[in-house]
């Protein structure tokens, strides 16, 4: 089956609807699925719910997605870099659901192994905990949380083969294996497709089982805090 | 009183050979200055173990950021892995120690430092699952706020990060430990004396 496609649009097709939940991969800025974000803003499909650890920053990533209020609710666990998501926010035109951001990561990873909800001490005794299960565990507090499945996952890679097996890069790995592995679908937009036998099979990080479909393309890899010290 | 920097000083004497640690944003990231000849292994929960200094112009790379997604550095001992994984080594306690900032400690341990209602809540991020998961949870902070008050209370007033979860706070005043029934004076800062940190502390002191 194949499985690349020649633009983040094509890779989208079919797969868009009104009021679907989408995972995408990304910490800040740093291995975010900038393609796909892109094509989702062209596509104009409306009343997203996006799970993810944040949501861009004004005018990138997810941010764009802000500016043409495509998105109806966030899932995320820090949300501070963004002056229009918190415009949208307090006016009530956007609804955000705050995750721990391990709850959040293990929601994604839970969803996409047939967990379909799972105990943790994280947020016990917090507002968080309000309104969900908990259970007492060899005299310890946990709360239930439950697993995610998203209708569409999308998410960026360093390589691919064309069987979509993925190696990430650094730390941009970061939410993008559990954001891939909780779809129905995985988009997986990477630096470069390689000829398959051409990764080590024993180094790669996410297997082409979780991933559907795919694309290559430059990014232009937005750095969100630039620190350096003296040479 | 210490400074910023004798704070972080003294936080990192909490620091022993091998641990592996998690450094929260602001003082606590000073710590890392400080552990000396101790080999310590600092965690990045973006995914990242062994995290290393900042880089020079030359070195910056996009795909190479830490929790507070600033850019950074890799060393010899460095391995990177997902967020679910990441959260896992925390969750699962295999992180000794976290260091972290607060806004308000209470005397049972409860630590408040992610929201104050009515002003923008950007978000726990991590911190709810690192005060839950970890060995030991140190806090360093102002013993009191702008307006003189204690920030080392009877109870929390603002919405918490986690229940019963600070073993030790390191403030510019001197170290406390909870305890059963309330906090423990361990230390007090150069030029502090045990009745200044009692007078500046409205948490029980036992």
């Amino acid at each position: 089956m194949k499985k690349v496609y020649s633009t983040a649009t094509e890779a989208l097709e079919g797969l868009l609807s009104d009021g679907m939940t989408i995972a995408a991969g990304g910490f800040g800025l740093c291995g975010i699925p900038e393609l796909l974000i892109d094509a989702l803003v062209d596509s104009g499909v409306k009343d997203l719910t996006i799970a993810s650890n944040n949501c861009g920053v004004d005018g990138f990533g997810l941010g764009k997605l802000l500016d043409t209020k495509q998105i109806r609710k966030m899932m995320s666990s820090y949300v501070g870099e963004n002056a229009e998501f918190m415009r949208q926010y307090l006016s009530g035109e956007l609804e955000l659901e705050f995750n721990p951001q391990g709850t959040l990561a293990e929601r994604m990873r839970a969803g996409g192994c047939g967990i379909p909800g799972f105990y943790t001490k994280t947020g016990v005794g917090t507002v968080i905990a309000d309104g969900k299960e908990s259970k007492e565990f060899d005299g310890q507090d946990y709360i239930l949380e439950r697993g995610i499945v998203a209708d569409l996952s999308i998410v960026k890679a360093w390589k691919a083969d064309d069987t979509g097996n993925l190696v990430f890069r650094k730390t941009a790995r970061n939410f993008n294996p559990p954001a891939a592995m909780c779809g129905k679908v995985c988009v997986a937009e990477v630096e470069e497709i390689v000829p398959r036998g051409s990764l080590d099979p024993d180094t790669i990080h996410l297997p082409g089982i979780y991933v559907h479909r795919l694309i290559q393309g430059d990014h232009e890899k937005r750095i969100e805090q630039r620190t350096i010290r003296e040479a | 009183m210490w400074d910023r920097n004798q704070m972080a000083a003294r936080a990192a004497q909490e620091l022993e050979d091998g641990m592996y640690v998690n450094l929260g944003i602001g003082i606590p990231t000073l710590v890392a200055n400080y552990v000396g000849d101790k080999d310590i292994t600092l965690q990045s929960e973006n995914g990242m173990l062994g995290m290393g200094p900042f880089p020079t112009e030359d070195e910056i790379d996009p795909d190479l950021i830490n929790a507070g997604k600033q850019t950074i550095t890799e060393l010899a001992r460095t391995s990177y892995f997902d967020s679910a994984t990441s959260f896992g080594m925390i969750r699962g306690g295999k992180i000794a120690a976290a260091i972290l900032g607060a806004m308000e400690v209470a005397e049972n341990g409860d630590l408040a430092n992610w929201m104050i209602p009515g002003k923008l809540v950007k978000g726990m991020g991590g911190a709810m699952d690192l005060v839950a998961g970890v060995g030991r949870v140190v806090v360093v902070m102002d013993h009191t706020n702008k307006h003189g008050d204690s920030k080392v209370l009877k109870s929390c007033t603002l919405p918490l990060t986690g229940k019963a979860v600070v073993d030790r706070i390191i403030t510019n005043l001197g170290v406390l430990d909870v305890v059963p029934g309330g906090l423990k004076i361990v230390e007090c800062a150069d030029g502090v004396t045990e009745d200044d940190l009692r007078n500046a502390t409205e948490a029980t002191i036992v």
